[in-house]
């Protein structure tokens, strides 16, 4: 019983440090897939998250300011793909495809040049993002020692729990989220009532990279101490299977990262204590979810205009 | 009114031209960058070009396109039928760990037998692995994008666990399989690589990929096939109306597109690998083979050139830190490149820089509001 609510502890603990960067991400990829533009390029905008969160935090000193500048460094490279997609009318693969090489190219070249090596210094514990509720469970007992591992987490894992209502709200219960669901339905239709296409639709992808970038922040400020190439290494994609798997809407998006968080920590305690060879147990988390797909969710139905430039008439 | 067509007209209009555009702009912005960072343009350059022009160089460059013209060309294929094989990555480490499980366990055939037999499992795999995915589409409905995502994870974890069966892996303390058999090897013979000076792993598996590019333009363009396959790509209930199966047509895409990035998996192997190491992260083959797909048009010949320009990127760039310059320079420039043929829609404009006063003005406006 007591290995249990360990082990079940642990579990718990592993699955929230998973499923936070992933969220982050994924409600960035509702915005702009929800709004009718393809965000493939996720992935690029929270490896320059990642980059540039953790330089701010450790020039800074600040890991707030760290985090944000995080997330502005993912509007940046978002607003580079808004440019080309929402105001050029590119192939919005294309667009993204670009993104996820100049991200990961240009904080990797910038790195080499401040650093003189593809990774950053690490942080110092003060620099990180701050964990709360820590010291307010006994651990020495079993019970405490549950709490503690599922409540003293990362601040960032309690913001981005409330950024899953916020964003609820805002799609579901605000004049602005109706027309960003219609802007990705029926575009031509949004127009004739006067609302602005291109103008949410542009502020939609930068805010996708702006959520992507502190996803990424929180790789490097968070789980881990430092940027290194491999920091984010497809995670940006799996945020955007999270979304599918959720049918484009931020709570199922919620479901889709806590199903795949879940996996990937099932997957920290059986590597430990199966004698289940670690590459088989590592697959655990993407059979599942294809298992999941077929058995309970099935068809997700892309919003209509999804991929499609909307090209203004005159 | 019928303007005469200008030089401008056919710059603006060519979409090889937007192509060749965009190449120069992403050299260009590596070039800013370069400078940014205090380090000589005209050194890097000049490294990158002359590392890719001698006869080693160029050999060198042959040799590390072929798994990106093939793999390109997997991408391109799946693009023109209207599903978007992020799978490859996927499909080529199965085909090359296939051909890596044939090649050391059946070394004892003769060549003439087991390099065949190599790219045909690996096609094989490679295909199975992009038939699941369009099996789940068919049946269930679920979203190729997404199994495509799980499905390259999937592939990478079991190349790792095959890797490590003890009939397969290394001898030695290497984290690897062993070499696969010489019977299983495109190279050329030594004599003929020292000869020439080229390079140590100069293979003839570039005539495989100028073979299969000659073939996938022959099924796109000449078959019934490629029409019915295009026909689903471009409108899948017209093509349906007319009597097109539509989900034989994606499992059948889905199948090609799959061996062909199998292919790739297993002309990596046996031409430049001999041995599949356990990897920490993928690799990126698959991911390269998009980038190649968009330089390239999705035209199979462009993405012949598209491959070796991509190569001679690669294979130059690992050289640009003996002059003190990063590798991902190679990275901003590609992405550069791709980033421009998304919006080369913007090289349109060019044709009103002589004539009609009136709309260069509006169209700079724009480009400089884009901007800001």
């Amino acid at each position: 019983m007591t290995n249990l609510i360990n082990n079940l502890g642990i579990i718990l603990y592993a699955t929230l440090i998973y499923t936070t960067p992933l969220l982050y991400a994924a409600l960035g990829s509702c915005f702009s897939e929800v709004s009718g533009v393809v965000n493939i390029g996720i992935e690029g905008m929270m490896t320059a998250g990642a980059f540039t969160g953790t330089v701010v935090a450790y020039f800074t000193g600040n890991p707030w300011i760290g985090f944000l500048c995080g997330g502005l460094a993912g509007a940046f490279f978002g607003m580079l793909h808004a440019i080309a997609t929402v105001r050029l009318g590119a192939d919005q693969t294309i667009a993204g495809t670009a993104i996820n090489m100049l991200g990961p190219g240009i904080v990797i070249m910038i790195a080499k040049v401040m650093f003189n090596s593809t990774d950053t210094i690490p942080l110092e514990a003060s620099m990180k993002i701050p964990r709360l509720f820590r010291g307010v469970f006994d651990t020495s007992t079993v019970f405490g020692r549950f709490m503690d591992n599922v409540f003293a987490n990362y601040a960032s894992t309690y913001l981005v729990f409330l950024a899953v209502a916020v964003v609820w709200f805002v799609f579901y219960k605000t004049r602005f989220g109706l027309r960003l669901r219609a802007c990705g339905e029926h575009p031509q239709a949004c127009e004739t009532l006067g609302i602005n296409v291109l103008r949410t639709r542009f502020l939609c992808v930068c805010m996708s990279g702006f959520l992507s970038g502190l996803g990424g922040a929180c790789v490097t400020m968070a789980i881990s101490t430092q940027f290194r190439p491999i920091s984010i290494v497809g995670q940006g994609f799996i945020a955007i299977a999270a979304v599918i798997f959720g049918k484009f809407r931020p709570q199922g998006a919620l479901l889709g990262c806590l199903l795949f968080g879940f996996c990937s920590g099932l997957k920290v305690v059986l590597g430990g204590s199966s004698g289940i060879d670690m590459q088989l147990i590592s697959m655990i988390p993407y059979a599942i979810t294809v298992i999941v797909l077929i058995l309970f969710v099935g068809k997700s139905r892309v919003p209509a205009a999804n991929g499609k430039p909307y090209i203004k008439s005159k | 009114m019928i303007r005469k067509k200008s030089f401008l007209d056919a710059v603006a209009e060519n979409r090889f031209i937007h192509t060749i555009l965009s190449i120069v702009l992403g050299f260009l912005v590596g070039a800013v960058f370069l400078a940014v960072m205090g380090l000589s343009v005209g050194e890097a350059y000049g490294r990158l070009i002359s590392s890719v022009t001698s006869l080693k160089g160029f050999s060198y460059v042959i040799v590390y396109s072929i798994p990106y013209v093939v793999a390109g060309l997997s991408v391109a294929f799946s693009f023109k039928t209207g599903v978007f094989n992020i799978g490859a990555e996927g499909q080529f480490v199965v085909g090359a760990m296939a051909a890596a499980v044939v090649g050391i366990l059946a070394g004892g055939l003769p060549k003439l037998v087991l390099i065949p037999l190599c790219f045909l499992t690996a096609m094989i795999a490679g295909a199975i692995w992009g038939v699941i995915v369009g099996f789940l589409k068919t049946r269930w409905g679920i979203n190729e994008v997404l199994s495509m995502i799980m499905f390259n994870w999937i592939a990478f974890y079991l190349s790792n666990f095959i890797a490590g069966i003890p009939a397969i892996h290394s001898d030695g303390t290497a984290e690897a399989t062993k070499n696969i058999s010489e019977n299983a090897s495109t190279l050329f013979s030594k004599e003929f690589i020292n000869s020439l000076g080229l390079a140590p792993t100069f293979n003839w598996g570039f005539l495989v990929a100028i073979a299969a590019t000659i073939l996938v333009w022959f099924i796109i363009e000449k078959t019934t096939l490629g029409y019915e396959l295009k026909a689903v790509g471009s409108n899948k209930f017209a093509a349906e109306y007319g009597g097109i199966n539509v989900n034989r047509s994606i499992l059948t895409a889905l199948a090609i597109s799959g061996a062909l990035a199998g292919l790739a998996g297993a002309l990596q192997l046996m031409g430049m690998g001999s041995r599949i190491s356990v990897f920490s992260s993928q690799e990126g083959f698959g991911f390269a083979g998009i980038v190649v797909a968009l330089m390239g048009c999705s035209n199979p010949f462009g993405v012949l050139l598209a491959g070796v320009f991509y190569g001679a990127l690669v294979f130059g760039g690992s050289k640009l830190n003996l002059v003190g310059a990063p590798t991902q320079l190679i990275n901003v420039i590609v992405g550069t490149v791709v980033f421009f043929i998304a919006i080369s829609t913007i090289f349109r404009y060019l044709k009103y820089l002589k004539k009609a006063p009136k709309q260069p003005v509006a169209a700079k406006k724009e480009k400089e509001a884009d901007k800001a």
